[in-house]
């Protein structure tokens, strides 16, 4: 099936190779405290300590390796969903995930940026149409087609038969947000596709064939716009159901947030592209579309980052952290640097690629957590424990 | 929208599905208790459904070569040990010494291994704390203290071994162990996530209550994979395809039972009307209670559970986590309507924010 396969027994072979080095041996996380102190790394017919022992100098002691859980302990009070932190020790088979983590690669985080992105720029084009300011109308527009096109190009490129892709169009159901959001995709695209089109309406010859074409474009335009842009929130928001309608328990706990603060960094990254593309004069609505979002980005992220207790940590270590917060960074930066250059160019158009790329920080950020928490069988066990612990003190 | 009761709680999931003259739900009974990890069911599996091979390779997961459900295992045989007396636990074991004869060391090794499973995610590596963990939780509570959570712990004793254990420390340390093995399968839940999920109509409730995933629509989403609370559901590799356990829908259309069942030789996996399995499991826990094996507990039996019940459930022997099963799952789709709430909510701040940048300003 799959060419260049490890000839059979090598893995083993390496296996025993490793233990029989056991003095060297270490386990490739740097967290690991094995066994009890100079028993450690000692042969496996001498390593552990005689069971059914309590009390004895060998006892097992409650592991050390993850003190960061006990220590980041989220704060109580916060609503009804905060899981209290169980110390980490829960029972496992082999230390082995028990969920599937997604299959999805890189395209669907970078798909949830496109896909804010679209709806961001859509509702700036929408208001600089209402509010007769052309550059915000065509810069939104234009990204709202390229931010599309590229969305639909990552959702295909990430099913496992690309060629299949039109089989989400046999159905329409409620209960999958990924139909649903089809469904959005379906009805927002050939929409901000029609309003982008509209656009190069004024280079089409004002005679023959192309002059009626001419003159009902910008009209058609104008509706395709506020269409695009009454889809765009669904649009924008429907991503955070995607996520959290799954067994992956960062992002299914998070399920009231996530919305949030996807529609937050939507509204940010439209705000960018204004920002980016448009004269100081007309960037006003652009700076204000900009706090708001940032508002609703970091009130989110933040609460994702301290309500859900251990569900949280996915959200604070690793690769996550460290996206999420150079989001937070670069929104605030963004934001800064969105109200001071009221009057330069110049500041305006680097606080709208900040906000941009604070957009995608947050996005694979999000992203990157929820896959950290369902590769580790601890986030899956320990809250499913404390439910269990909860509703047993309840009868 | 379904009404709420089709997204959670006890349910027939054949009538539900629109079924008219649908017959009894038909299911597993997975028995642990007389289970001899002969693998048998694997391989019947294989050969009836044509299941691609996942891969030569040992793992050092005890006799675990399989290392977990993928979409090329339909079957997954678990191997856990653990050192506390077998059997009885009675005054002839009474004086062994039990322990782990292997270090925490292996047990972290073994959770690093990977399997070539040809899917994805396949068997990614554990944990190697947790995994290390086995060795060091506190041991001997089996037994007396089923259904409390804190003592219960797996061993690693570092099967398969070139001897067996205590052979090179001397007879002192020589330990007595038992051995758990469970035949793992898709749980064919009341409420299936993977189903819900399915933006395609690909998978689809059978005749007889179980869950199906059609190979000619599915278009490889992946979204069934990361809403499956149990992670069963997987991708096969250079096919892009989801694949799973469908109950051998084949062979029950035509009467028959299906191939593992069909194939166990100790009547461990017992297939039937899932209400006569029920009524046999919980006669069987009695027994099982009456002949001193406390532990025993049903896992997956009661309608009520987060997940509406499993058309496959399961007699263990420890908790649900030691096999690699979550504790308490919960069909996702039952908080759903709670989302779209909270994302339309969503929409109406951004719609808000947007319409107040545009109005609400001077310049």
């Amino acid at each position: 099936m799959t060419g260049g396969r490890i000839p059979v027994g090598e893995r083993f072979r390496g296996f025993r190779a490793r233990l029989a080095a056991d003095g060297v041996f270490r386990p490739q996380r740097s967290s690991v405290r094995l066994g009890h102190g100079p028993k450690v790394g000692a042969g496996p017919a001498e390593g552990a300590p005689p069971a059914g022992a309590p009390g004895s100098a060998d006892a097992p002691v409650p592991p050390r390796d993850v003190p960061s859980v006990a220590r980041r302990r989220g704060r109580g009070g916060r609503g009804g969903e905060e899981l209290r932190v169980p110390e980490a020790e829960f029972t496992s088979y082999y230390g082995r995930p028990i969920l599937k983590a997604p299959v999805w690669r890189w395209d669907i985080a970078a798909y949830l940026f496109t896909g804010g992105l679209a709806a961001g720029s859509s509702l700036l084009a929408a208001g600089g149409q209402l509010t007769g300011r052309p550059a915000l109308r065509r810069a939104g527009r234009v990204t709202a087609l390229g931010a599309v096109t590229a969305s639909a190009y990552f959702l295909v490129n990430d099913l496992g038969r690309p060629a299949r892709f039109h089989h989400m169009l046999r159905v329409a159901k409620p209960t999958s947000p990924m139909s649903v959001g089809t469904w959005i995709l379906t009805a927002y695209g050939p929409a901000a596709g029609l309003a982008a089109v509209a656009e190069a309406a004024p280079l089409l010859p004002g005679r023959g064939v192309f002059s009626p074409v001419r003159r009902l474009l910008p009209p058609a335009g104008q509706v395709a716009g506020l269409a695009a842009a009454a889809v765009a929130p669904a649009l924008a928001t429907y991503t955070g159901v995607l996520l959290a309608g799954t067994a992956v328990p960062s992002w299914h706990e998070a399920y009231p947030e996530l919305p949030t603060i996807f529609a937050g960094s939507a509204l940010a990254s439209g705000a960018g592209v204004g920002l980016l593309a448009a004269p100081c004069a007309q960037a006003g609505p652009a700076r204000r579309m900009a706090v708001a979002g940032a508002a609703l980005e970091l009130w989110g992220a933040h609460s994702v980052e301290t309500r859900l207790g251990l569900l949280s940590e996915p959200y604070r270590l690793g690769r996550a952290g460290r996206l999420l917060r150079a989001g937070r960074l670069l929104t605030a930066a963004g934001v800064v640097g969105a109200l001071a250059g009221r009057r330069s160019r110049v500041v305006s158009a680097l606080s709208g690629t900040a906000l941009l790329a604070a957009s995608v920080a947050t996005r694979f950020g999000i992203f990157h957590g929820g896959v950290a928490s369902a590769r580790d069988p601890k986030y899956t066990v320990l809250p499913q424990r404390e439910r269990i612990r909860r509703r047993s003190e309840q009868v | 929208m379904p009404d709420g009761s089709s997204l959670y709680g006890p349910l027939d999931p054949a009538p539900d599905a629109g079924w008219t003259a649908a017959g009894p739900r038909m299911g597993f009974f997975t028995d642990t208790s007389v289970c001899i990890g002969c693998k048998a069911c694997e391989v019947a599996c294989k050969e009836w459904n044509a299941v691609p091979e996942s891969g030569f390779d040992l793992l050092g997961m005890s006799y675990d070569n399989t290392g977990a459900l993928t979409a090329n295992s339909w079957r997954h045989v678990a191997f856990v040990e653990q050192p506390v007396p077998a059997g009885h636990r009675t005054a002839p074991f009474a004086g062994n010494p039990t322990g782990a004869s292997a270090g925490a060391t292996s047990a972290a090794v073994a959770a690093g291994t990977t399997g070539t499973s040809g899917t994805e995610p396949g068997v990614p590596p554990g944990d190697a704390d947790a995994a290390a963990r086995m060795a060091t939780a506190p041991g001997g509570t089996v037994g007396a203290s089923a259904g409390d959570a804190a003592g219960t712990g797996t061993r690693f004793l570092g099967m398969p071994g070139a001897a067996p254990p205590g052979r090179h420390t001397g007879v002192e340390t020589r330990t007595d162990f038992r051995w758990l093995m469970m035949s793992d399968v898709c749980k064919h839940c009341t409420h299936a996530a993977c189903l819900d999920v399915c933006p395609t109509g690909s998978l689809f409730r059978t005749e007889f209550g179980t869950v199906v995933v059609q190979e000619d629509i599915c278009n490889g989403c992946g979204y069934c994979i990361s809403a499956c609370p149990y992670g069963v559901i997987d991708q096969r590799r250079g096919d892009g395809r989801a694949w799973k356990c469908t109950l051998c829908y084949d062979r029950l259309g035509a009467g028959m039972t299906p191939a593992c069942a069909q194939a166990c030789p100790t009547e461990s996996i017992q297939y039937g009307p899932l209400d006569e399995l029920r009524e046999r499991a919980a006669q069987r826990v009695a027994t099982l209670h009456d002949r001193g094996v406390p532990e025993a507990r049903l896992y997956g039996h009661d309608p009520t559970d987060g997940v509406g019940g499993d058309g496959a459930f399961f007699l263990l022997l420890d908790e649900p986590e030691v096999y690699g099963l979550p504790p308490d799952p919960v069909v996702t789709t039952r908080d759903l309507p709670r989302m779209w709430r909270r994302a339309g909510l969503a929409a109406l701040a951004m719609t808000a924010a947007a319409v107040a940048a545009f109005v609400g300003g001077s310049s």
